[in-house]
């Protein structure tokens, strides 16, 4: 050591006291779902304990998350440099509560999913990899939401994007093969404008890290091309969430993959996209989001009655639930284009909300089409007697997706409407409630045709039809089925009757959003 | 040179699109190809082009002696090619297992997801 001592002062590039052991959190989730992904590899061929491998990395993850979001609660903004590079030289991984309460969510939705699929996924499905594009999954959504630096979250971007195309095509099916050629070109395309996007961000202000970003554009007098970046970036990440106009490769392929693959895809692919726009809106370019705002607002409103409207009209109730994933989007865009610190609030609420009750929604569809053997309106029914807890299930879980108290989904949209109205934009106001309106007469009639009929289409009331041939009692559905969707649903249930917690979190995450002064603080010292 | 550079990046850019909107798979999957090389481009021209200098700091000094070119653009290139490689790997054979399974490479033909006879939802109990 003495030989290589020098007489350079490194503090001035370099962090020199040790990391806090707290802090280690923050890369602990991405840590473990890589080495959980590239253990589950080498198992490839041990399809019975893949799961178990999956399942304790994820629970490991589960508790780690917790931990972080507890430690970003009490201590403020996290901030963990690679290599000890001080920022904006080495990537920062930061954790504000947004991040944390999404990471944490997610892992959730990806335990339950995988728990879920030790019974619905097949046996030589499961030696072409579910369990590590799980893992490697989970693995770019969580980098995605701790990162602190644009460049890599387009690499999570990357991360999350082949583990999903890997999982898409799992079956080897015609029809999963074609929505794979829509859902993977359309997504290739939007992350490439988000790096074009990135470059030009780069070439402006010289810098990656994205607290410095927002501490640099806040200094940029020439508003010009920040404008057009916000543009680009917001047109990526719309493509990305699915938002209407460029909305269509969702409900052209959400319904060709396994279910517990549409799950996982659903409850997290699309709010990455959100979260994105959240932190670039709201952390880098807040001058750009009130540009924007109007647009924002339009396609938020477009995109939710697109959405409730696109449910009322299918008959495949597979696709019935992509059409409802997009009208969430709508209300968490609509959360960006109010933009006050009570509507982001909401918007961070519906996106935990809409991470738990999407990947339970198409959990319900496999559990409907197992006990049916349909995923047609026409010939669904007769779900009432033979399994009254699915029916429950159902009904909480539909009328919490319509934003009804006193479930998890009303809070969200009470906070939004609240905000709108309180930032004098009526007009979004308006949308979210026609919206919940068509989703509630969506669902609603989903759950009177699938449960409260008694057969197909035309069966007389008080008529029990006998079940579809191929279809399972209740009896015979595994505790790997009823697990997820119970603990989901609970989930669900408890924070609609006690929000508060869940609301002040969402509040401290909104407030660290509209004000980084936390954030740039925690990067760069001083405020911590 | 940044112009020019400009310039071209403009023009892949435009060629990819036009590529893009096609109905024939392959040529998508061309655009795609030229779009990941536009955007690599446009990430060096955004790091401005330089005289080319490695950043290489000489013996006993601590800070290079004249300007040298960026590295940084450079290191994200090589990440970004990294990455379009492989998805256009991906992408080949998606398209041809396309191919194989539907039988077309026709955008307007692949409808096994979404059937073109629309049936109505039913619209009573």
């Amino acid at each position: 050591m003495a030989a290589t001592k020098t007489t350079v002062d490194i503090t001035a590039a370099m962090v020199t006291e040790a990391v806090p052991l707290a802090d280690w959190l923050l890369v602990a989730p991405v840590l473990l779902t890589m080495a959980g992904g590239a253990i589950s590899i080498i198992f490839r061929k041990k399809s019975a304990t893949q799961p178990w491998i999956a399942i304790t990395t994820i629970a490991l993850v589960i508790l780690s998350n917790i931990g972080l979001l507890n430690h970003v609660l009490t201590n403020g903004v996290v901030t963990m440099v690679m290599g000890s590079w001080l920022p904006p030289f080495g990537i920062a991984f930061t954790a504000d509560p947004l991040g944390a309460l999404l990471a944490l969510t997610a892992s959730v939705a990806t335990m339950c999913v995988a728990v879920f699929a030790m019974n619905s996924i097949a046996e030589n499905e499961r030696r072409y990899g579910f369990y590590p594009f799980l893992l490697m999954l989970l693995c770019g959504v969580t980098g995605s939401f701790l990162t602190g630096d644009i460049f890599n979250l387009y690499v999570w971007f990357e991360v999350l994007l082949i583990s999903s195309f890997g999982m898409q095509i799992l079956g080897n099916e015609k029809v999963q093969i074609d929505g794979a050629v829509k859902y993977a070109v359309l997504n290739l395309i939007a992350t490439t404008l988000f790096l074009a996007a990135t470059g030009l961000l780069y070439g402006l202000v010289g810098t990656l890290n994205m607290a410095d970003i927002a501490g640099k554009l806040k200094a940029f007098d020439n508003s010009g091309p920040m404008l057009g970046l916000a543009t680009l970036y917001f047109l990526a990440f719309a493509m990305k969430a699915a938002a209407f106009p460029v909305n269509f490769w969702l409900p052209a392929s959400y319904h060709t993959p396994r279910l517990v693959v549409a799950a996982i895809f659903a409850g997290l692919l699309t709010k990455v996209g959100v979260y994105a726009l959240l932190r670039v809106m709201l952390l880098l370019m807040p001058e750009g989001r009130d540009w924007l705002a109007s647009l924002i607002g339009i396609v938020a409103i477009a995109t939710m009655l697109t959405g409730s409207l696109g449910a009322l009209a299918q008959t495949d109730i597979r696709r019935l639930m992509a059409y409802l994933v997009i009208a969430g989007i709508g209300a968490m865009m609509a959360g960006i284009a109010v933009g006050n610190e009570v509507a982001v609030s909401g918007a961070i609420f519906y996106s935990m909300h809409s991470v738990l009750i999407m990947t339970a929604l198409y959990l319900l569809v496999a559990f409907m089409f197992q006990m049916s053997g349909t995923f047609s309106l026409r010939e669904i029914g007769g779900l009432y007697i033979r399994t009254p807890l699915g029916a429950g299930i159902g009904l909480i879980l539909l009328l919490a997706v319509a934003g009804l108290p006193p479930f998890s989904g009303f809070w969200a949209k009470l906070l939004l409407v609240a905000g709108a109205l309180e930032a004098g934009r009526g007009w979004v106001a308006a949308g979210i409630l026609v919206s919940g309106l068509f989703t509630t007469i969506a669902v609603g009639r989903l759950w009177i045709f699938a449960f409260w009929r008694g057969g197909n289409e035309h069966t007389v009331d008080g008529i029990q039809a006998l079940p579809i041939a191929g279809s399972s009692d209740a009896a015979d559905i595994s505790w790997s089925i009823w697990l997820p969707l119970i603990v989901l649903t609970a989930l669900i249930f408890v924070i609609g009757i006690l929000p508060e917690t869940m609301m002040s979190i969402t509040e401290n995450g909104a407030k660290t959003l509209i004000d980084p002064t936390a954030y740039i603080g925690s990067v760069f010292g001083g405020i911590r | 040179m940044e112009t020019l550079f400009s310039v071209l990046v403009g023009i892949l850019f435009a060629g990819s699109i036009y590529l893009l909107l096609s109905r024939k798979l392959v040529r998508i999957l061309l655009g795609i190809a030229i779009l990941g090389n536009a955007v690599n481009l446009l990430i060096f021209t955004a790091g401005r082009l330089t005289r080319d200098v490695p950043p290489i700091i000489p013996l006993k000094s601590y800070l290079p002696v004249e300007a040298t070119a960026n590295p940084l653009p450079q290191a994200l290139v090589l990440t970004a090619i990294v990455i379009s490689f492989s998805f256009l790997a991906f992408f080949l054979v998606l398209g041809y297992r396309a191919y194989q399974e539907l039988g077309t490479d026709d955008l307007l033909d692949m409808r096994v997801a979404e059937p073109k006879e629309h049936s109505e939802p039913p619209l009573g109990y």
